[in-house]
């Protein structure tokens, strides 16, 4: 039970820094990767923020034996670097210039943001789905 | 460039950061949240009932977000509803090709300095500004 309850509520804080960084809002999204625009540099400094915190905390988690309701931490993770990564990257990459929105903001909108937010994870679900076949 | 602009960013960002941590001390898992939605999607594993919860989290942080600041949000009002389709399509497709997000690859990987994280998140990041380079200057902002 308290391994779901922690999961539930890291979910709810990385989703409240999802909101306050205003990651929430596709124009500030496409504003970062406008660059022949009106530039907005909201989303260099929430990666700033989220890879100083999480860089600067993570190994002290990783001296550690074991978590704290698991087995062990999670290994083996991949490290090449081929065409399905960058060929991954290159779709994942023009939808989100499409929509403005990536996997979190899109799920963290799902309660509220309307039709766009309902249509984005629907089709998001659905390319997951297909990719498996892939 | 004022400070407020910069410090909220910074401080929510600092929050993904600290989520990511906490789900790595309880879990041992990356905060991937592609990964994470995906893996909900499949036959169940162990690690179903954890990932529900994570992605319950997620939605239930947008929705007291939305009582106590509703501008937060927003509906798309750049972008028509089958564009939109389209676009989550495509990430659907090409996360789970390339493994991964902004989450994954972009703050967990390239916080623990994975090359193939770094590359994946510098050609999604120019991807994404091709993408809107087309669109906003060349067919007028509108899709």
């Amino acid at each position: 039970m308290s391994r779901l309850l922690a999961a539930l509520l890291i979910g709810a804080i990385f989703g409240a820094g999802l909101v306050i960084s205003g990651m929430t809002l596709p124009s500030k999204v496409i504003g970062f990767l406008d660059f022949a625009g009106d530039w907005d540099p909201a989303l260099m400094f929430v990666m700033v923020g989220a890879i100083g915190v999480h860089m600067g905390t993570r190994w002290l988690v990783l001296r550690r034996d074991q978590p704290l309701f698991d087995e062990g931490f999670v290994s083996g993770l991949a490290t090449h670097i081929d065409g399905r990564l960058i060929g991954g990257a290159v779709l994942f990459g023009l939808g989100w210039g499409l929509a403005g929105y990536c996997p979190g903001p899109a799920i963290v909108s799902v309660g509220v943001g309307g039709a766009t937010a309902w249509t984005f994870v629907g089709t998001m679900l659905l390319g997951m789905l297909v990719a498996r076949r892939l | 460039m004022t400070l407020e602009v910069i410090l909220a960013p910074l401080m929510g960002g600092g929050l993904i950061g600290l989520a990511a941590t906490l789900l790595l001390l309880t879990h041992g898992r990356i905060a991937g949240i592609s990964g994470i939605c995906g893996g909900v999607l499949g036959d169940r594993t162990a690690d179903s009932s954890w990932k529900v919860a994570f992605l319950v989290g997620l939605v239930v942080a947008g929705l007291i977000a939305f009582t106590q600041q509703p501008e937060a949000f927003e509906y798309g009002e750049d972008r028509s509803l089958a564009a939109v389709a389209v676009a989550g399509l495509l990430v659907g497709v090409g996360t789970s090709v390339g493994s991964g997000c902004t989450s994954g690859h972009g703050v967990c990987g390239i916080s623990r300095m994975s090359m193939r994280s770094i590359v994946a998140t510098c050609t999604f990041m120019v991807a994404g500004a091709l993408a809107v380079f087309v669109i906003n200057h060349l067919l007028g902002g509108a899709l």
